[in-house]
């Protein structure tokens, strides 16, 4: 809402203070002001023209070359580009040395050989934006009145000289979309009083429900309207004052009786609509709801197909207008017009706003409706218009009003103690001082037996309930005197177990050296379920914005492994990241997908890189194995974890496992497939995710941490190297050895792989170290030897394998 | 007679050997010399050893005599060996170290170390504040029904506030959320009348293209406290405390009456700004004052239909951008950065602040 305060002079005083004081003040006590404009702002020297002559610039087609009376003794040459520009025109005239927006300086100049002291303007050359002036003015330069005196000042002429405040407002104050509304709210502020403009015409003899019939068929969607008829207008364009008002309002000003529409809809925020009474042909007008698929052309030249929910005014027969949004082609004001249908109406909201929602198409008007406007301001509405009309058309109205009202009007009840309020604040504001403010909000209230019943005024329809009168009291009384408390009595505060088990996920994940990455939950279908852990029906948006963001992931991999090649294409040589994120899985029964936390991670490029004492690793499978091993055994779960052979599309065949716990499937490991990095435009790539909410879960049953002995016994430890078929995975050898079952084997290390020249083919070479020990005692070279003979007999049981 | 002479000739010999051996010592170049001196003199087959052998051709008076000034001689050249060889033990050990020096200058081996994301360091800042104030944290799904995202907030469908909020539907019914007051709207139904303090942190969407200032989606933080008396100056003082903790102590707050349908009455939080301290600069677009919050006391509806007794309980609730916050706090000129995941942003909120 843009308020010029020069038109909100007429409805109450601000007692002079500067705009931006005075939009300090309705800032603090609730309606934000996002904006304080000088329409004048750094402009001058703009003065009022009178075109003597004018003949064509020997030189220049488009040109002329005009001499202009500024109220100096000689006429000024001002050369003008203009189309329009004529003599006996009053203009705008911007002298030389004068200022104008956009950091324009106008000096004397020469144009092709002729002198220029200055420029004949367009409004948009005052920041006039260009849809806001009048059509006619809008390629040219604009024409001030007859009356204007050369050499005054322009900009106070065309109403610039004027401060708008734009507020941003919430959606329950559609009060202060009118200046009447925001009059209110500058009074309740400084105590002022409101006036409303004064409403005087004189009537013709003949009566409007002569001339009209009116008839609602959906008092539901349209419990009140009113029209006014007003004959023999005349149209033309408004006086300067009301077009200037409706430019600083942000409203192109168009004929009289538009602008009149426009301008009381400002002025008391009631939405009005003008027909022409000829073009209605029937003297009708039937509201009603639209049949499915009827077709209006509304006032924009845009054919609109209604549907049955719709509610339309007619004429009878035909629609001509769609009930408070906008009207229609058929029955518009045009030069032609002579007599005048006013319309005043209530709309009910929802309906409006459905069918603004279905149509794509918002007004002022439709704006207004939604939110609801003021039930006693439909009638006052409509007697300004036609005072209006009377004094600026030179229209006779017609006696009475055509009215069809079934609009409940009374206000608002609310009874609320001032214990009640004080409490609810933590606070102490005196009964005297709630009755001052309740009385600036011109809220009629009286206090009896400790309460106090107050009639809210229709206009404030956002006040319903105690708790709205609370916040009134408050917020003119001043939230700085609020005090500040915390709430009485302790309480335990904490993190569930989960949520601190995932802290310590985030913590190990950082130590190994990882960064932890936020992305997207919402990423295209065809990413949704690559490299998933699981896949489940997609979840896709209904409307998405765009492909990329259609469908929920099913996977935090490919987000992670584009933020790699993010970093990547920016010349890092080595990328560390991990993400705790949900993913999203089918259908509950709820209607939701399940949603379940897993943890991912990407390493790409260099793991260590000391190079000047010749230290270089490259990350590689068993860099990113060591950190899952790492953060599964600080849950405790170490002893459960096992890894197995897979295959996961995208990912290198023969560099992939699933990650298990107990045996079962908690996650994927592996190097992306050699095409998939040249795809993505990385080097050697390695992937992981685990299902987190899985792991925290087992990592919940873990036994309490305790103490055992440290050992007092040495261990003694025997090396075997086995050369094994080269398919046979080492684990299983680990497998076989452990399901031995030998009571004094303690730990079973892998040092030494060998695959190569001095290996037969297809086979190779593991070495294990195996370590033996009691806690009770040093043990004997006898039963060392014991117990590993059982060890290597459990290994002789593996097919293609020998001891070395 | 004889024997006076023989005594006198042994002392005269042992002086002179030991004149002999304290000389060699003396001339003894590194520790191999000196340890042949040793051998020569005090070995077995050395003279002095050849000395002593003699003494049992002396009297019993003579012996002890003899014998004292042997060892004494012993010692004295067993002094002087041991000094001489801690002065080469020490010359060869300054030679060690003098060849074992390194260029102390030299870059250490780095540890690979990562780092919380800045979106979650505020976050956890956040929950540290509000855990220690006695609440506990709340969360719940990123998909949401209508319901719990709109309706039991006071939002009923066709509620012109809805335009605020545009979102992105899965189903009419089904959405992403667009803040996290779902879960405080679940945490009432499942809290049964109890009272409750709960943050709830997470993950929020709505139907904005990216750009420098938008984000589909972003994370929120929302504080919710129910209880018998809760008044808005418990509000006002909670939210000096959140002010001070992530913006300094220094801060100061105020509150302006603003509008959600959930609340009632409603404030936004201004900060005095951290940058000029009031005085007017870019951060605080030359008011003082900067935005941070939107806050205010439980709408009446919300309780009620979680079946909270409005005439008996009232609480309190906020909600605060966690991008908002961090771009404030560490200057942050584009929201996109938090979820480009460049490593080269990642890695400026590693350390700690003071």
């Amino acid at each position: 809402m843009l308020v010029s305060l020069e038109w909100l002079k007429d409805y109450v005083s601000t007692q002079d203070l500067a705009p931006e004081v005075l939009a300090e003040k309705i800032t603090r006590s609730g309606i934000e002001v996002d904006a304080v404009i000088d329409r004048a702002s750094g402009m001058d020297k703009v003065v009022v023209g009178h075109v003597v002559s004018k003949e064509k610039h020997p030189e220049a087609d488009k040109l002329n070359i005009c001499q202009v009376d500024v109220g100096e003794a000689e006429p000024q040459q001002i050369i003008c580009g203009a189309p329009n520009v004529d003599v006996g025109q009053k203009v705008i005239v911007a002298r030389p040395g004068a200022h104008l927006p956009g950091g324009i300086k106008i000096k004397k100049a020469k144009l092709r050989g002729h002198e220029s002291n200055g420029m004949i303007c367009s409004l948009q050359e005052l920041g006039i934006e260009g849809k806001l002036v009048p059509k006619a003015y809008a390629e040219g330069i604009y024409v001030l009145p007859a009356d204007a005196e050369p050499g005054s000042d322009a900009l106070a002429l065309l109403g610039l000289r004027d401060t708008v405040l734009e507020l941003g407002l919430t959606p329950n104050r559609s009060d202060a979309l009118s200046m009447l509304g925001v009059a209110y709210e500058v009074g309740a502020i400084l105590s002022e009083e409101v006036k409303y403009p004064e409403i005087s015409y004189k009537t013709s003899s003949e009566k409007a429900e002569d001339v009209l019939k009116l008839r609602v068929e959906d008092l539901q969607a349209n419990p009140m309207y009113v029209a006014k008829v007003v004959k023999n207008v005349k149209i033309t364009e408004s006086p300067m004052w009301l077009q200037h008002r409706l430019m600083a309002a942000g409203v192109r000003p168009h004929n009289n009786v538009v602008d009149v529409t426009n301008y009381v809809l400002m002025e008391y925020g009631q939405p009005l609509h003008a027909f022409d009474y000829d073009s209605l042909a029937t003297g009708e007008i039937v509201i009603r709801k639209a049949t499915e698929g009827e077709t209006i052309t509304t006032l924009d030249d845009q054919e609109r197909t209604l549907k049955a929910s719709d509610l339309v005014i007619t004429n009878g027969k035909e629609p001509v207008a769609i009930a408070g949004i906008m009207g229609g082609a058929n029955s518009e004001v045009t030069e032609k017009t002579t007599t005048v249908v006013i319309e005043s109406a209530y709309f009910d909201g929802l309906t409006v706003r459905q069918t603004s929602r279905d149509l794509g198409l918002r007004s002022d008007a439709s704006a207004r409706f939604e939110k609801g406007v003021d039930p006693n301001r439909v009638v006052p509405a409509a007697e300004r218009a036609a005072a209006l009309l009377a004094e600026l058309a030179g229209g006779e109205v017609l006696e009475g009003t055509c009215i069809v009202d079934e609009l409940d009007k009374t206000p608002a009840r609310v009874v609320v103690s001032p214990d009640f309020i004080n409490e609810r604040l933590g606070m102490k504001i005196s009964l005297e001082e709630m009755l001052t403010i309740l009385d600036r909000l011109k809220f009629d209230v009286e206090a009896a037996n400790g309460l106090l019943i107050i009639d809210v005024p229709t206009r404030r329809q956002d006040i319903k309930i105690e708790e709205d009168i609370v916040e009134e009291i408050a917020r003119l009384h001043g939230y700085d005197e609020i005090p500040m408390t915390l709430p009485e009595g302790a309480q335990v505060g904490r993190l569930t177990p989960y949520q601190e088990k995932r802290r310590v996920v985030r913590n190990f994940m950082e130590g190994a050296g990882l960064y932890q990455a936020v992305t997207y939950s919402l990423t295209s279908e065809s990413l949704s379920q690559r490299f998933a852990l699981k896949t489940e029906p997609v979840t896709r948006l209904l409307m998405p914005m765009s492909e990329d963001r259609s469908t929920l992931r099913q996977s935090l991999v490919p987000h992670l492994i584009e933020a790699a090649a993010y970093n990547v294409a920016r010349k890092a040589d080595s990328v560390a990241l991990y993400e705790v994120g949900s993913v999203f899985l089918g259908q509950s029964a709820e209607g939701q997908p399940v949603e379940e936390e897993h943890v991912a991670a990407v390493l790409t490029g260099k793991w260590v890189d000391h190079a000047w004492q010749g230290e270089h690793k490259a990350v590689d499978f068993f860099v990113l194995k060591g950190i899952v091993e790492g953060l599964v055994g600080k849950l405790g779960l170490g002893e459960r974890l096992s890894f197995v052979k897979a295959e996961v599309d995208g990912l290198h065949p023969g560099r992939t496992a699933s990650i298990l716990l107990d045996g079962e499937k908690v996650g994927i490991i592996g190097g992306l497939h050699p095409a998939e990095q040249k795809a993505w435009g990385v080097k050697d790539t390695y992937v992981m995710e685990m299902n987190l909410v899985a792991l925290l879960a087992a990592s919940a049953n873990e036994a309490p941490l305790g103490y055992t002995p440290v050992p007092r016994f040495p261990a003694m430890s025997r090396d075997i190297a086995l050369v094994l078929d080269r398919a046979t995975a080492a684990g299983e050898v680990v497998s076989v050895i452990r399901a031995a079952n030998v009571k004094l084997l303690k730990d079973i290390r892998i040092f030494d792989v060998y695959e190569g020249e001095k290996m037969e083919a297809g086979k190779k070479s593991v070495a294990f170290s195996l370590t033996y020990f009691d806690p009770e005692r040093t043990l004997t070279d006898e039963e060392v030897v014991a117990a590993h003979n059982k060890v290597l007999k459990a290994i002789a049981t593996i097919e293609g394998t020998e001891v070395r | 007679m004889h024997f006076y002479k023989e005594v006198l000739h042994v002392e005269e010999q042992l002086k002179q050997l030991e004149q002999e051996a304290l000389a060699k010592i003396e001339a003894a170049a590194n520790l191999k010399e000196l340890n042949d001196v040793r051998v020569a003199y005090l070995g077995k087959k050395g003279p002095i050893t050849d000395l002593l052998k003699g003494m049992g051709k002396l009297s019993a008076e003579e012996r002890p005599k003899m014998g004292a000034l042997v060892n004494t001689v012993r010692e004295n050249v067993t002094a002087q060996l041991e000094v001489k060889v801690a002065v080469f033990e020490e010359a060869a050990i300054a030679e060690k170290l003098a060849t074992e020096a390194i260029d102390v200058t030299l870059p250490g081996r780095s540890i690979a170390v990562g780092n919380r994301h800045p979106l979650t360091r505020v976050i956890e800042e956040i929950e540290d504040l509000f855990v220690g104030m006695g609440y506990e944290i709340a969360e719940g799904p990123e998909v949401e029904k209508d319901y719990y995202n709109f309706e039991a907030l006071n939002l009923p469908k066709g509620h012109p506030a809805r335009d605020m909020q545009d979102s992105f539907y899965i189903s009419e019914e089904i959405l992403l959320r667009t803040h996290t007051s779902p879960v405080q709207a679940r945490t009432m139904e499942a809290k049964k009348g109890e009272s409750i303090r709960i943050i709830c942190p997470g993950k929020v969407f709505r139907r904005d293209n990216d750009d420098a200032t938008h984000s589909h989606q972003f994370m929120q933080i929302e504080g919710l406290v129910i209880g018998e008396n809760i008044r808005m100056s418990d509000l006002k003082g909670t939210l000096d405390a959140l002010a001070k903790k992530m913006f300094g102590a220094e801060r100061e707050i105020r509150l302006r009456p603003s509008f959600f349908p959930f609340t009632e009455p409603s404030v936004e939080m201004d900060i005095s700004c951290f940058k000029c301290g009031g005085s007017g600069c870019n951060v605080c677009k030359k008011t003082g004052w900067i935005e941070i919050l939107g806050a205010g006391m439980v709408h009446p509806n919300v309780l009620e239909m979680a079946g909270y007794d409005p005439k008996k309980v009232s609480g309190f609730a906020f909600g605060i951008g966690a991008e908002r916050i961090a771009m404030l706090k560490y200057g942050v000129d584009d929201i996109r950065h938090f979820y480009t995941n460049d490593t080269r942003f990642l890695s400026q909120f590693e350390r700690t602040e003071g």
